[in-house]
């Protein structure tokens, strides 16, 4: 006994049917119709799980409704206040948070522990670990992605031995612990190793690397818990700390394979351009044609189909609002306007589709990336809007590029392309684009706000 | 020893129901997702209540106290801000 199990049957009862609602609610996010219901399942569950557990009697009340006044303002201000381009720094602070508690609830399950064993300290230990990785972890990606610290990759010689020497210290805490369950210290030994551990891990991970990071951060934070599950030996919290856990994991794959890169390959390799990769010269030099806004106007008198291919640019930029306007003018002209979204453009999964919705793009418009590939020679003008990499053909034709064999949006076949980017800097990887400098292809120079704007000016006049 | 083991069966199902939905779950609503499951692993708030409890240390309550406060950010957080991306998702024409 650690001496606090929960020990009433009803309990219990009550933490299974909020697992159930758990699941029926993530269930309900398999369709966009279903999914604001499916919160709220997920929601009621919650509070049956939390009401059951105050029903039980002999606990601190006003430490708890404090800790719950404090955190609820903080979360539910932040949760109000945010704009949807910053929804990747919320969430990856919301995980540091989700880590946190799981460090501090091992902590305490060890103060109270009457007779530690090994079974519950090891569980203790893997809490502490990875809830301490999770929260250092999220609060570097969450100064990364806010540009509070610089977003490229941050590091020291050493790093990986630094890092290999420190993880293996933390473990072997745990062994520790296995030997001498009474050993507290070592427990506050691995979270302090824990939260260096996560902030050398993630510092050296760059911004576009960022959807696979807070992907596997998410799904940490889920794990944190269900290892608190286990210390407490409370059914919800391994439920739905493991719901988590897979979730997050399942994110983390779907991001690594739209890269085309291992997660070892993004967590301790580095991507950069090949020394013996085409120069920008060699790939730009005089064949880049620059357009503008009245130009653009008069390529859409003759369209039927155009595709809008977003990246982060746009979400930097905050253009989605108009860009929706810009479809509303050309779908009012008869033309189909369509978005096609590559899974890792932006800095988290499903980035692009959450700032077209918030500017009421419906959700029949925007497709997935294989679904556009099949008909993009029937797109007759392609708006790509801050983004690089993801339409880089470069990924297709030469397989000594860093990015080569990336699944890409192809949107050099479309007939015409129009790009609109401040300058020909390259992308995340650091090569030239040859689609800037393609026959097909125009490119709008300009803040993708401003020039978006000057062409919905220029499409109205017309 | 028994109860670590039912204990485990538990967390290997539980995966397996998370790997079976979520692979369903469509790109669309793959933020929402996140953010969603950011609100379950608040979850942790039930042990955070339990270490509060009244004989307990005083240093377990002061723990407990913090993490139900991160846990509540999480929570209330996690849901709100869920509820407000999905709603943008409902087709308004």
């Amino acid at each position: 006994m650690n001496g606090f199990e929960i020990s009433a049957g009803w309990i219990n009862l009550a933490y299974v049917v909020a697992a159930i609602l758990f699941i029926n609610g993530l269930k309900g996010l398999t369709h966009p119709r279903t999914a604001v219901r499916g919160n709220l399942t997920s929601a009621w569950g919650m509070l049956l799980a939390i009401v059951a557990t105050l029903i039980d009697g002999g606990l601190a009340y006003q430490w708890i409704l404090l800790g719950a006044v404090i955190g609820g303002l903080i979360g539910g201000i932040a949760a109000a206040r945010v704009q949807m381009t910053q929804m990747p720094e919320m969430v990856a602070l919301f995980n540091g948070f989700g880590g946190g508690a799981s460090v501090l609830v091992a902590g305490a399950a060890f103060i109270i522990a009457v007779e530690p064993n090994a079974q519950t300290t090891v569980s203790t230990g893997l809490s502490g670990l990875i809830g301490a990785v999770t929260l250092t972890g999220s609060l570097i990606a969450f100064g990364k992605l806010a540009e509070i610290l610089p977003g490229g990759q941050i590091g020291f010689p050493g790093m990986k031995v630094f890092n290999a020497l420190v993880g293996l210290g933390a473990l072997g805490c745990v062994g520790w612990l296995t030997v001498d369950p009474t050993a507290q210290i070592a427990y506050w030994i691995i979270v302090a190793a824990a939260c260096i551990l996560g902030i050398t891990l993630t510092l050296p991970i760059g911004g576009a690397d960022m959807p696979v990071v807070i992907s596997l951060l998410n799904s940490y934070s889920g794990l944190a818990a269900a290892a608190t599950g286990f210390v407490l030996m409370n059914n919800v919290l391994i439920i739905a700390g493991s719901l988590v856990g897979a979730s997050g994991i399942i994110l983390t794959r779907i991001m690594c394979k739209a890269m085309n890169r291992s997660l070892a390959n993004v967590l301790f390799g580095s991507l950069g351009p090949t020394a013996d990769g085409p120069s920008a010269d060699d790939v730009y030099g005089g064949r880049v044609k620059a357009t503008s806004p009245d130009e653009v106007a008069m390529l859409f008198d003759t369209a039927q189909r155009v595709l809008v291919v977003p990246g982060y640019g746009l979400a930097v930029a905050q253009a989605q609002h108009i860009v929706r306007e810009m479809g509303n003018v050309l779908e009012a002209r008869g033309i189909n306007v369509e978005y096609g979204i590559h899974p890792v453009a932006g800095r988290m999964p499903g980035h692009m589709n959450v700032l077209l919705a918030e500017a009421d793009v419906p959700y029949e418009k925007l497709r997935e990336m294989d679904d556009i590939n099949t008909e993009i020679e029937q797109i007759d003008v392609c708006m790509v809007i801050g983004a690089n990499d993801v339409v880089n053909p470069v990924a297709r034709t030469d397989p000594q590029s860093p990015i080569a064999g990336m699944p890409i949006i192809d949107v050099d076949k479309a007939r015409t392309v129009v790009v609109v980017k401040r300058s020909l800097s390259p992308g995340f990887a650091g090569i030239p684009n040859p689609l800037f400098a393609a026959d097909n292809t125009l490119m709008m120079f300009g803040d993708g706000k401003k020039a978006i704007t000057e062409l919905v000016t220029a499409l109205k006049e017309s | 020893m028994e109860a670590l083991v039912a204990a485990v069966t538990v967390f290997v199902l539980a995966v397996f129901i998370g790997f079976e939905i979520i692979t369903k779950v469509p790109p669309t609503l793959h933020t929402p997702l996140m953010s969603g499951s950011n609100a379950i692993s608040g979850i942790a708030l039930i042990g955070a209540i339990i270490s509060t409890r009244t004989d307990s240390p005083k240093l377990a309550t002061i723990l407990g106290t913090a993490a139900v406060a991160m846990a509540m950010v999480n929570v209330v957080g996690g849901y709100m801000v869920t509820h407000r991306m999905l709603d943008m998702f409902k087709n308004k024409r």
